[in-house]
């Protein structure tokens, strides 16, 4: 018997749910809301009496204080329902949202463990539901737009009562067995055409050349391949896993025009790899001996003491989080958690970052391409997914950003970063001849089929409905359990090697561990979530929370007792051979056998195009703004600098105790944190500085100098917070949009090489890094491409954290700083932005002076002679003082002709200007604002020789934040209040 | 005079397990962290220990309802090991997710069937938060008073972070009344001067402004809060200058912790 359990918040119970949803339906514009309750629903089917279905009920659904519940057979609750005619009559509807057959319930598996426990037997199936009861009198269009746009995603979820017949939908989630049949592609005598239509249809992703090279290999072989085996190589090779273009040929033309368009000089060269050329070339360059393994492993690793190394990685999950932002960005960090874990012999991971792109929240619902989600429920999607995947996992959300444009309306960005610990002696791996292949952790079901290849193309209004098997959830306590045990297995050195599940699936992670040796899997032996699976789908299925090792077969007894003891699951899955061969069997059967050499080393030799134009800069003459105290507060309210408190409260961000700089400081605990500072062990005083530079408006005049800029700004983070820049390692992320189109490609290279230079000039190493290409979005033919996105994440080892600085203002009478030089550098800027101006000369970066700056403020932070600090980046000068003083409750009094100004440009033609406006929101690279202590102002000073610094103020207790101008009188006047209202409202959801 | 034994129960979920663990350590605790496995399949015995803490996470994912999962496993298969640690004089602590268990289990307030009389839900917000509370300590206004054991001199305000989605505390007049009456209501939530105000001083909702509660015997005490994240004035979230300026050489949750291991070191 089936039972049907309806679970109801009692009478005067305030439903938060639902006054949630309310409030959403209200910001779609539709109003006459009458009331949201909320429910949930559960669907129990097995051999259980109706006194067990109650039973249940009673003691495992119901919060007796707060809750009701009813219990049905499913057969009668399903006639219950009413028709869509009857609802419209009565202005009541029921909306009841379950996920789709093939999509993982990450409750189901709780809940028969509470029946278990519960000592009662039987049961089949769970599935949960949730039901939205909606008093208002709604047309059937709006009630569909209602669903659609706020309570579920059809990628992963259906809907009973949104249509008239649709009512009595069972929610069901069964699937049909499946019955094995070797499938091969009429591949070897393919002509072109058929070719590309085989790589279109099977969604591979792959391009001619490299569907004719798989013909060669095939032709040689004198068969067809499998299906399992092109769809091997496709995973292998797409751009996700093989990283073609940061590691294949690039010719690359540069070209500088004269008046006109004309080009006056022209030099092309060949780039064998853009990956080795630019980025791992600066960090061989620059040989630290505390970086321990770079770009090998799956992050980076550098020393943290003499017992320990510490390892940082950041992925993206752009694609996924664009079709369904919840489970798109929750996989997303579920699997950036999964490359410490993965690193060495694992790492215990202690703390995440997330840094995000979307289009502006405000944007108009008639302004959005279809197949594109409003940026609000993206936005608020991505946050809910890393909020329940990093707070579940125990790991602190501790760093991050947002920023907004347009263009990132059919392609957020979804960064996840993830650092963990890890003992010296366990930081390297290896698999020998005769290992078990080992897969631990969650069950292998349909999801995220076609993840890898999919992230390697652009996206169209259609991709929703082709790609939506890449699309997942995860279920972040099953990779917390897999955590817990592996490492107990890892300190009883039971395994060999360690890797994790990630695009491409078992396909990626066995066959890179097996690169050298050569496996054979057994298809069979990989638990399965439910039936239905072909042998290929279980090869390439992305599904999370899975990890690999490798195992010599006298430690297996032990190792297995451990996953026994704490339910998790694992399971012989294959060996490492010796035969340099992949060779997947199913049912005994030989399903794929591929040459190690070819799929790891067989891309076709080809080159991509890549052009540039050196951009000439201009300056924008429009009016300066008249009221700066207005153009001040409208910078605090910009989306890309406003208060994120909304997202960051929702992080856990102080989990495993070690935050000692944390996200959000000051008197109120709102004020901005510039670096994050985590202590790994809590009897240590020993932490780890974590920071990020982030820029696309640079970008837009120069990607050369927004590589430079990133650098200086996550480089000038870690100093802010007391740091010292001879310790910190830097990881690169490049989200950029189609590299086969040569633009895209030119300043994708453009930036590589500003990575290089500063890199090499600031003396910080690249330690691991990744891309994402083709975020672009295609709707009736025309590609909006974002715009080209680095992002430089910053990890460094503090020695004593008792010597963090927090930004905000301390105490009345202190000394107010500039440290470093001003320039006339407005393009890019925010000031440009809010004042609706483009175009201006961009910051220039500087190392060697930069890194004389860095170096006489960490002194001087040893010394502890500095009370806050905050670095200046959007909104400049005039920004970083306002945040300082209204997170510290307290006014400044400040003079913007103290103010250290270089006249003399870095450019030719530019003409610069010593205004109010260029000394107090120029953005001017390596500038900080110190806050000192009269008493301190000798030996601050002394340790200042040969920096370009400037008192140009100090702290007052009555709260009114005011600078003069270089006329002597205020050009700016505000009530820190006010400031930091401006500041905060714009997020305020 | 021995360290006393304190068991630090895990499950799958649970993550604040190791900087309690810290917590008891640096209070002269000897510390084990013990799957849920490991007691119900009897290798260990709760009776070996004099202290049982429950730490924060999101035991089982939090599935169906915050601890839910987790209370009924210790209320089926572990209670009366439990009722025996309790009826011995010894100490338990529910922390976060732990205080949600102990309450759906029904031994918070506690009676004899363990039936359960109050609960936490969802916050008024309809989200999870991460927020620094300031707590009145020293609840003085009822007739009667429980000796907490692990709330004992603490300063009357302190200042403790809170991080959830489920910890607004409810349940019917009568059994508020009972709480009252008898003192079990250890910690509230307060602004700065230590008066009872509403959000965001009180992050959830919780009726009466409560934060923690005890038994009658005062040995069990379950809260939201988080004593284990600030133990030291480096976690203060203003920075060390702000754990100073408050005069104080340590965190505030760390007497919390003393409390507990002195009561046991002098009484079990």
């Amino acid at each position: 018997m089936s039972w049907y359990i309806e679970v109801k918040d009692k009478e005067g119970i305030f439903d938060a749910v639902g006054e949630g949803v309310k409030k959403d339906i209200l910001d779609l514009g539709i109003e006459g809301i009458r009331d949201v309750r909320f429910s949930q629903a559960y669907i129990l089917k097995g051999a259980l009496t109706e006194a067990d279905a109650k039973k249940i009920a009673l003691q495992l659904l119901t919060d007796p204080i707060a809750q009701d519940f009813s219990v049905k057979k499913l057969s009668e609750a399903l006639l219950e329902r009413k028709s869509l005619t009857e609802s419209i009559h009565k202005g009541e509807f029921v909306v009841e949202v379950a996920y789709n057959p093939g999509v993982m319930d990450p409750a189901e598996a709780s809940i028969r463990k509470g029946i278990e426990d519960l000592y009662i037997k039987g049961i089949d199936a769970v599935r949960s539901t949730k039901k939205y009861r909606i008093f208002a009198n709604l047309s059937e269009a709006q009630l569909k737009n209602i669903a659609e746009k706020l309570l579920y995603n059809k990628l992963i979820q259906h809907v009973a009562g949104l249509s008239e017949g649709e009512e009595k939908v069972a929610l069901e989630n069964t699937l049909a067995a499946y019955e094995f049949k070797l499938r091969t592609v009429e591949l070897i005598d393919a002509s072109v055409k058929k070719l590309e239509e085989i790589s279109r249809l099977g969604q591979l992703f792959l391009n001619l050349e490299e569907m004719q090279q798989i013909q060669k290999y095939f032709k040689k072989l004198k068969r067809n391949p499998t299906d399992c085996e092109l769809e091997t190589i496709a995973q292998t090779w797409s751009e996700h896993c093989g990283h073609k273009t940061f590691r294949g040929k690039i010719k690359y033309t540069e070209q500088v025009t004269g008046n006109g368009s004309r080009v006056t000089t022209k030099k092309t060269k060949l780039i064998h790899s853009l990956l080795k050329s630019t980025i791992m070339k600066a960090t061989q360059e620059l040989k630290k001996p505390w970086c321990v393994s770079v770009f090998k492993d799956n992050s980076g690793v550098i020393r943290f003491d003499k017992d320990y190394n510490i390892c940082f990685k950041v992925e993206t999950h752009n694609h996924p989080s664009a079709l369904e932002p919840f489970g798109g960005a929750n996989t997303g960090i579920g699997g950036v958690i999964r490359d410490p874990m993965g690193t060495g012999l694992g790492a215990k991971p202690f703390l995440n970052t997330d840094v995000f792109c979307f289009a502006p929240p405000e944007t108009l619902f008639k302004d959005l391409p279809a197949g594109t989600l409003h940026p609000k429920r993206i936005m608020k999607g991505v946050v809910a997914g890393v909020k329940d995947y990093g707070n579940k996992m125990g790991i602190p959300t501790v760093n991050g950003a947002v920023l907004f444009h347009e263009r990132f309306v059919g392609n957020p960005l979804v960064y996840c970063g993830t650092a963990g610990i890890l003992p010296r002696n366990m930081s390297f791996k290896q698999v020998k001849k005769g290992d078990l292949v080992l897969l631990v952790g969650g069950r292998t079901g349909r999801d995220g089929i076609h993840g890898a290849t999919f992230s390697s193309g652009e996206l169209t209004h259609e991709s929703e409905a082709i790609s939506s098997g890449a699309v997942q959830i995860g279920n972040p306590i099953e990779e917390k359990k897999t955590l817990d045990t592996l490492l107990i297995a890892r300190d009883r050195g039971l395994y060999r090697s360690i890797t994790d599940c990630g695009g491409g699936g078992l396909s990626s992670a066995v066959g890179e561990m097996g690169a050298d040796l050569g496996v054979d899997v057994d298809l069979e032996n990989i638990p399965l979530k439910y039936l239905g699976l072909t042998y290929t789908e279980i090869w390439i299925s992305e599904s999370q929370e899975r990890m690999i090792l490798s195992v010599p077969k006298d430690n297996l007894e032990a190792l297995m007792e451990i996953f026994r003891s704490e339910n998790v699951e694992a399971a012989v899955i294959g060996k490492f051979s010796g035969s340099k061969h992949l060779k997947l069997y199913y049912q005994r059967k030989l399903v794929c056998d591929l040459d190690m050499e070819f799929l790891h080393n067989g891309l076709p030799d080809y080159h991509k195009i890549a052009t540039f134009t050196i951009p000439k800069f201009k300056e924008n003459k429009a009016a300066v703004s008249k009221d700066l105290g207005k153009t001040l507060k409208q910078l605090l309210s910009h989306p890309d600098i406003c208060s994120k408190e909304w997202i960051i409260r929702q992080y856990d961000h102080e989990v495993q105790g070690g935050s000692v700089i944390k996200p959000l400081t000051g008197v109120a605990n709102d004020g901005p944190s510039d670096a994050a500072v985590v202590r790994p062990f809590l009897d240590s005083k020993r932490g780890v500085i974590v920071s990020c530079g982030i820029n696309f408006h640079y970008g837009f005049l120069d990607p050369y100098l927004m590589a430079g800029s990133c650098i200086d700004e996550a480089l000038r983070q870690v100093v802010s917070v007391g740091g010292s820049v001879e310790r910190v390692a830097i990881l690169d992320n490049f989200c950029w949009g189609n590299p086969d189109k040569p633009d895209r490609l030119g300043s994708l290279v453009r930036a590589a090489y500003g990575c290089y230079d500063a890199a090499v000039g600031f003396g910080v190493p690249f330690i691991s890094g990744k891309d994402s290409l083709y975020n672009e979005f295609t709707v009736k033919g025309k590609s909006i491409s974002i715009p080209g996105t680095l992002l430089i994440s910053a990890i460094s080892v503090m020695d004593d954290i008792s010597k963090a600085i927090t930004m905000y203002a301390k105490e009345p009478g202190n000394l107010i700083y500039v440290v470093g030089d001003t320039f006339d550098e407005l393009g890019g800027s925010h000031y440009y932005a809010v004042t609706g101006r483009s175009g201006g000369y961009p910051p220039l970066v500087n190392p060697k002076k930069a890194l004389q700056i860095f170096s006489a403020l960490a002194k001087a932070s040893q010394k502890s002679l500095i009370q806050s600090m905050h670095d200046c980046s959007e909104g400049g000068i005039a920004l970083a003082a306002a945040e300082m003083a209204f997170a510290g409750a307290l006014g400044m009094e400040l003079s913007a002709g103290e103010i250290p100004f270089v006249g003399k440009s870095r450019f030719v033609n530019q003409k610069p200007r010593r205004t109010n406006e260029v000394l107090l929101f120029s953005q001017s690279n390596s500038r900080f604002v110190a806050e000192v202590r009269r008493k301190d102002r000798i030996k601050f000073e002394n340790l200042l020789q040969g920096v370009s610094f400037g008192l140009i103020g100090c702290v007052t207790k009555d709260k009114n934040f005011r600078i003069f101008g270089l006329e002597g009188k205020p050009c700016i006047e505000e009530h820190v209040a006010a400031l930091k209202d401006a500041w905060q409202k714009t997020m305020r959801y | 005079m021995v360290n006393p034994k304190v068991l630090i129960l895990r499950t799958a979920g649970t993550n604040c397990d190791q900087e309690t663990a810290f917590a008891f350590k640096k209070a002269g605790g000897e510390v084990d962290l013990v799957h849920i496995n490991r007691l119900i399949s009897g290798e260990k015995k709760l009776s070996d220990y004099q202290i049982l803490a429950l730490p924060g996470g999101f035991s089982y994912g939090d599935d169906v309802a915050a601890g839910k999962i987790l209370a009924n496993e210790l209320k089926y298969k572990l209670a009366d090991d439990l009722k025996k640690f309790i009826q011995d004089g010894k100490l338990v602590i529910g922390i976060c997710n732990g205080f949600q268990i102990l309450v759906k289990s029904g031994f918070l307030p506690g009676n004899s069937e363990l039936k359960q009389e109050t609960s936490l839900i969802i916050n008024d917000s309809a989200k999870f938060e991460d927020r620094w509370t300031y707590l009145k300590s020293q609840v003085t206004s009822y007739k009667s008073q429980v000796n907490c054991v692990w709330t004992k001199d603490l300063p009357e305000v302190i200042y403790l972070p809170v991080a959830h989605g489920e910890g607004k505390f409810i349940c019917e007049k009568s059994v508020l009344g009972k709480l009252e009456e008898n003192g079990q209501i250890v910690i509230q939530y307060c602004n700065q001067q230590g008066v009872l105000s509403g959000y965001p001083d009180n992050p959830n909702g919780s009726i009466k402004n409560i934060a923690g509660i005890c038994d009658e015997t005062g040995r069990m005490f379950g809260l939201m809060p988080h004593p284990e994240r600030y133990i030291d004035i480096y976690q203060h979230p203003a920075g060390k200058f702000a754990a100073l300026k408050s005069g104080r050489k340590e965190g505030d949750g760390f007497k919390i912790f003393q409390n507990g291991v002195e009561y046991a070191k002098k009484n079990l």
